[in-house]
């Protein structure tokens, strides 16, 4: 402190003062992740194109505006980057004492959707809707408390210094904290958001350093689970189809298979360089159902081609690609796992969501962060990548 | 680095973290794999199932091209009406889905809106008729009878009437002008199959067929559809996954077809087609003591020949039909009608699928192959009232014997023994019931020389290449039947076909004497087409050269320019030379004269010194049935054949009719005189017709008046009064063909 008092030559007028101190070495900005934050908005905001191309000639939809879907898209995204530099004003260390909160909540949303307040969307039981077409889905937030809550157990000891590694007994107790919003989630029954949550669990377990029995131990207990879901019949039958459609795309083209068939066509038909922005016929023509949410991929495929598709691809895998630098460069355990449970998290409903379209994965309904329509993904996705950058706020200067 | 505080993470952890980005890098690379697949290894594939899933085609029919005769007038045409048509696709845009443009419609063309609702609903399982069963894109016709005024107050207030057109549309017509049917010889059309349609559905322009065409299927429709089709129209239209036009994707326009221009003269095709028609009904009239009944006169052909192209200026078939029974889809009733069993099929044209024994008319072939075999033409052979040969008395008809007479004499009395007589010396030659190795067969190789037993390759569609019963086709002719013909002779029976099967089982493939001489006189098994004969008559007349027939002249465009010329085609040369030739024309005109037609002719006001007729008749036998009348003819000009089965003697049966079509053509009246201004076609056409600018034909007024209604058999101006039944007594007593054995 000294040093710096002695050294102040010049008084600054209180605007350059503050921009001096954000542009300082150690200002909160200068400590941000702007590549990761660059590309996460290069798809947000891009997807705002992919979104109003699918949606301006869907006039049961837009209710006569062809804009609507695109000014819906950008107040999303707005509200999700207001949300994100919360997130990072509030910082790690205050996050990590308001986990309880926070989990606490989730739970709070994820009950109300059992209660009356809830409705049902394509057969799943998960939308909280309020007044003026407003709707939530909790379970996107419910991604959030498992991250945290799980993360906040397992590294408590280990960055008290009491450990080397979470024990059994807070890996119990970070399964059981997961297990309660997951049965919930379970109930609506919303098994793609379950499957997200699985995959996010097995992500944190491995960045904790929980013993490998577990980690394993959580692999055949998520088989054995989804052949006892499938064997029990606690499935409903359109979940059914959709695997049944899967496992044989030409079985009923113009039924369960549709959606996908239409997807690929769209998608296969964009060939290199694609048909340009609004130009898809398949788009045009409205033959891919939900094309603004689970199927919005299908629309960068179509009308950007190749180039664009990889170049979403691409993207994502910088967002990916720089949580992962943060993950190792954490400087508690916490912050680790946070990291790996949003990375998890990111990677997989990624790979879920364009395989499906592409036709490798079966459909479940589960967005592509950053481009799919819907307010709950987009704030869900925006507060982790606000948690990503209060990790890294958090590493000493220079790295 | 070295300022890293700790971090809190064990080596475990770091190992995980890597673990976690190698999973990460390898879903992504996965997604990047299969897009890559996907987009640019099978993108044509999709692209494909894209345009497939939102192109939908209307198709606009191209306006068929017209078939005129050698001056332009339209046998085959289109006529225009107005078709009111609604567009599904523009009514369900309407906010009440088009309702009240229906009943608005339903009210200008005076229909029930019910009816108007019914026509425009598409057609499924539960939906009983009317529906419409086209695509759901194309236009649909909801009358094809709408008057102008109709069609006026729906054009004008367009915007009472969305998606709803009155368009006048063309539909196929045959005119029938100047009362010419020429039913066979146009043909009709019907519309395309599916599996025609699925046949060409990966070729483009003229040779796709749309589910919306009609295709020529008989006569020249189906030979020259090619010419005329013209090319489909296609209004590509984009549509969204509930069938919504949404936009266009191009558009093909209709282009009309071509015309072709024929070589028919549609006034001298009417009165081909009367006299046809005239002289079988003069033969029903008429008493055959054979079979002591009228004449059945069941079917008969016509035709005049260009001989010095073997252009057809006139072809008839009877019993015809009215073509027009065709257009827009043939009932099942006339259809019946038309094939049925109780029909006498009058689709088939009997002039290029009628084929039967010639006859005497075959004697020119037999007088050139005597010829041919070294037999002098100065030479006199004996007409004896009959020979014995093989065993079996061969008769000459009404047992008449004229001594020894020329051949030239024997062609024009048609005396069968000469050349019976003949035939069996050459039979014996070639070695008789045990032929040499190589016969010189002059009978047969002559008759192959003359066309028959091939097609003429004229240019409609069925032609049948009639028979020269030679070795060879007695050879197959016995292995095909010889097992049938040894069963029958095994039951032992002692009936006349018994006995006869029993004989051929033992050497049917032989070449018997019998055979022999019958083929002579062109019958047996010997069978011919009326054109076969039209064009071995046309050869004698021009000089020895065989053409090709043909009815195709041209093929103009839409706007009469031409696109191609069907040029006469030269096929063969008759085997006789100069001498020969002009001693048969001889010979032929003495038929006129003095021969079997003088009585028709010559007899009857015939001016042969002005212009000179040639002829043979032919009265063949039919077993089990009366006698076939023929009768073949030319002048320098033309070549008219005609022939009735059933129908009595060459000249009794088709004389009078022949005689007419010539008066007609060079425009003779009953006493013989001639008027020029009264002539038909005294020359034939050789020029192609003129066009206007907008591709009609300019046509010259005819002099001669046309006939009525075409299928009323109402006898020409320029003929006499049709003679009420023509007393056998009449005919001189000795005629045609062969004797009656």
């Amino acid at each position: 402190m000294t040093s710096y008092g002695s050294y102040r030559p010049i008084r600054l007028s209180p605007q350059r003062r503050s921009l001096a101190r954000v542009l300082a070495k150690d200002s909160p900005l200068r400590r941000l992740d702007w590549i990761m934050i660059l590309a996460a908005l290069t798809l947000s905001l891009g997807s705002s194109l992919l979104v109003w191309s699918a949606t301006r000639g869907r006039d049961s939809l837009t209710h006569g505006d062809p804009q609507y879907f695109l000014y819906r898209h950008l107040t999303n995204l707005l509200i999700g980057l207001v949300l994100c530099g919360t997130v990072i004003t509030i910082g790690n260390r205050r996050v990590r004492t308001a986990v309880p909160v926070v989990y606490v909540a989730v739970l709070l949303m994820l009950a109300a959707v059992l209660s009356p307040l809830g409705s049902t969307i394509n057969g799943a039981h998960s939308w909280i809707q309020f007044g003026g077409g407003f709707s939530i889905q909790p379970a996107e937030f419910a991604k959030l408390g498992i991250v945290l809550g799980m993360a906040l157990l397992l590294s408590a000891r280990v960055d008290a210094g009491e450990r080397e590694m979470p024990s059994d007994r807070s890996v119990l107790q970070a399964l059981g904290l997961a297990g309660v919003p997951i049965g919930i989630v379970l109930l609506m029954p919303d098994v793609g958001s379950v499957m997200v949550m699985a995959v996010i669990i097995l992500g944190i377990l491995l960045a904790s350093g929980a013993a490998n029995r577990w980690v394993f131990g959580l692999l055949v207990a998520g088989t054995a689970g989804s052949i006892a879901v499938w064997q029990l019949g606690i499935l409903s039958k359109y979940q059914i189809d959709r695997f049944a459609a899967f496992a044989n795309p030409a079985l009923d083209p113009s039924g369960v298979g549709y959606n996908t068939a239409q997807a690929r066509i769209a998608i296969g038909s964009g060939g290199l360089t694609g048909m340009g922005l609004f130009h898809g016929t398949q788009t045009i023509g409205q033959f891919v159902p939900e094309q603004q949410t689970d199927f919005v991929f299908s629309v960068a495929g179509e009308e950007l081609g190749f180039v664009g598709g990889i170049a979403l691809i691409g993207l994502l895998g910088v967002v990916l690609w720089r949580a992962c630098r943060i993950a190792r460069q954490a400087t508690d355990l916490f912050g680790t796992v946070v990291c790996a449970g949003v990375i998890s998290w990111f990677a997989f409903q990624a790979f879920e969501n364009i395989g499906m379209n592409l036709g490798i994965m079966p459909v479940a309904g589960i967005p592509l962060p950053f481009v799919s329509y819907g307010g709950s993904s987009m704030f869900a996705v925006w507060i982790a990548v606000g948690l990503l950058q209060s990790v890294r706020s958090q590493r000493p200067i220079g790295i | 680095m070295s300022n890293i505080p700790e971090t809190g993470r064990t080596r475990r952890v770091t190992i995980r973290l890597v673990v976690l980005q190698i999973l990460v890098l390898s879903l992504l690379a996965t997604l990047g794999g299969r897009l890559w697949y996907l987009q640019v290894r099978n993108g044509s594939e999709y692209a494909a199932k894209a345009q497939g899933n939102h192109i939908r085609e209307v198709v606009e029919p191209a306006v068929r091209g017209e078939i005129l005769d050698a001056s332009g007038r339209i046998l085959a045409g289109n006529e225009t009406k107005l078709v009111v048509s609604v567009s599904r696709t523009a009514l369900l845009q309407q906010k009440d889905h088009g309702k009240a443009a229906l009943t608005r419609l339903a009210e200008v063309l005076g229909m029930s809106v019910k009816d108007v609702e019914n026509k425009v609903r598409l057609c499924d399982a539960k939906t009983p008729q009317p529906c419409w069963n086209g695509s759901p894109y194309q236009p649909i016709p909801v009358t094809q009878q709408a008057t102008t005024q109709q069609a006026m107050q729906i054009m004008e207030r367009r915007e009472d009437f969305p998606g709803i057109t009155a368009q006048s549309t063309a539909l196929r017509r045959y005119t029938g002008v100047e009362g010419a049917n020429a039913a066979q010889v146009l043909g009709y059309l019907s519309p395309v199959t599916d599996d025609e349609v699925t046949k060409s559905a990966d070729k483009s322009g003229r040779d796709r067929r749309q589910p919306s065409d009609q295709i020529g299927r008989a006569g020249l429709e189906s030979v020259y559809d090619d010419d005329l089709r013209g090319t489909t129209g296609v209004d590509k239209l984009e549509v969204d996954n509930l069938g919504r036009v949404i936009g266009s994707a191009g558009r093909t326009p209709a282009q009309p077809g071509d015309n072709l221009v024929t070589s028919i003269d549609a006034r001298v095709q009417k009165v081909v087609e009367d006299q046809l028609a005239q002289a079988m009904a003069d033969a029903r009239k008429t008493y055959d003591k054979e079979t002591q009944k009228n004449f059945e006169a069941d079917s008969g052909a016509a035709l005049v020949m260009d001989v010095h192209t073997g252009r057809i200026v006139a072809m008839a078939s009877a019993p015809t039909f009215d073509p027009n029974l065709w257009v827009g889809g043939i009932s099942a009733k006339d259809y019946q009608n038309l094939t049925g069993k109780d029909s006498n099929y009058p689709l088939l044209n009997r002039a290029i699928q009628g084929q039967s024994a010639p006859g005497s008319t075959f004697k020119v072939i037999s007088t050139t192959a005597a010829v041919q075999a070294g037999y002098s033409l100065d030479g006199h052979y004996a007409c004896p009232k009959s020979l014995t040969i093989g065993g079996r008395e061969f008769k000459n008809f009404e047992s008449e014997s004229f001594g020894d007479i020329s051949l030239e004499r024997a062609l024009e009395v048609s005396c069968d023994t000469v050349f019976y007589g003949l035939a069996y010396d050459q039979w014996m030659k070639d070695g008789g019931i045990k032929p040499k190795k190589d016969p010189a067969d002059w009978f047969f190789k002559t008759a192959h020389q003359f066309g028959l037993g091939a097609k003429t390759g004229v240019d409609l569609p069925g032609e049948v290449p009639g028979r020269v019963p030679d070795r060879q086709w007695k050879q197959s002719f016995y292995d095909a039947n010889k097992d049938a013909w040894c069963a029958q002779a095994a039951k032992g029976g002692h009936e006349y076909a018994d006995e006869i099967a029993r004989e051929n089982c033992v050497d049917g493939n032989v070449m018997r004497a019998g055979d022999s001489v019958n083929f002579a006189i062109g019958q047996g098994d010997t069978l011919v087409t009326p054109l076969q004969m039209a064009r071995i008559y046309s050869a004698l007349a021009n000089g020895g050269t065989l053409y090709r027939p043909t009815i195709g002249k041209a093929v103009v465009s839409p706007d009469g320019k031409p696109v191609r010329e069907i040029a006469p085609h030269v096929d063969g040369k008759l085997p006789d030379d100069g001498k020969l030739l002009s001693y048969i024309d001889q010979a032929t005109a003495g038929v006129i004269t003095s021969g079997t037609a003088a009585w028709k002719f010559t007899g009857a006001g015939w001016p042969q010194g002005t212009i000179e007729l040639h002829a043979k008749t032919g009265t063949a036998e039919v077993a089990g049935k009366q006698t076939t009348s023929w009768l073949t003819t030319y002048s320098k000009d033309y070549a008219v054949v005609m022939t009735i089965s059933q129908g009595g003697t060459g000249s009794g049966g088709s004389g009078d009719a022949v005689r007419r079509i010539y008066q007609a053509l060079y425009g003779v009246d009953d006493k013989g005189g001639i008027d020029n201004s009264r002539a038909l076609l005294p020359k034939p056409q050789a020029e192609l017709p003129k066009f206007n600018p907008d591709g009609t034909a300019v046509i010259q007024q005819a002099a001669y008046p046309a006939g009525s209604s075409f299928l009323d058999p109402t006898p020409p101006a320029g003929a006499q009064a049709p003679v009420d039944g023509v007393p056998a007594a009449l005919e001189p007593t000795r005629s045609t063909g062969r004797g009656r054995a």
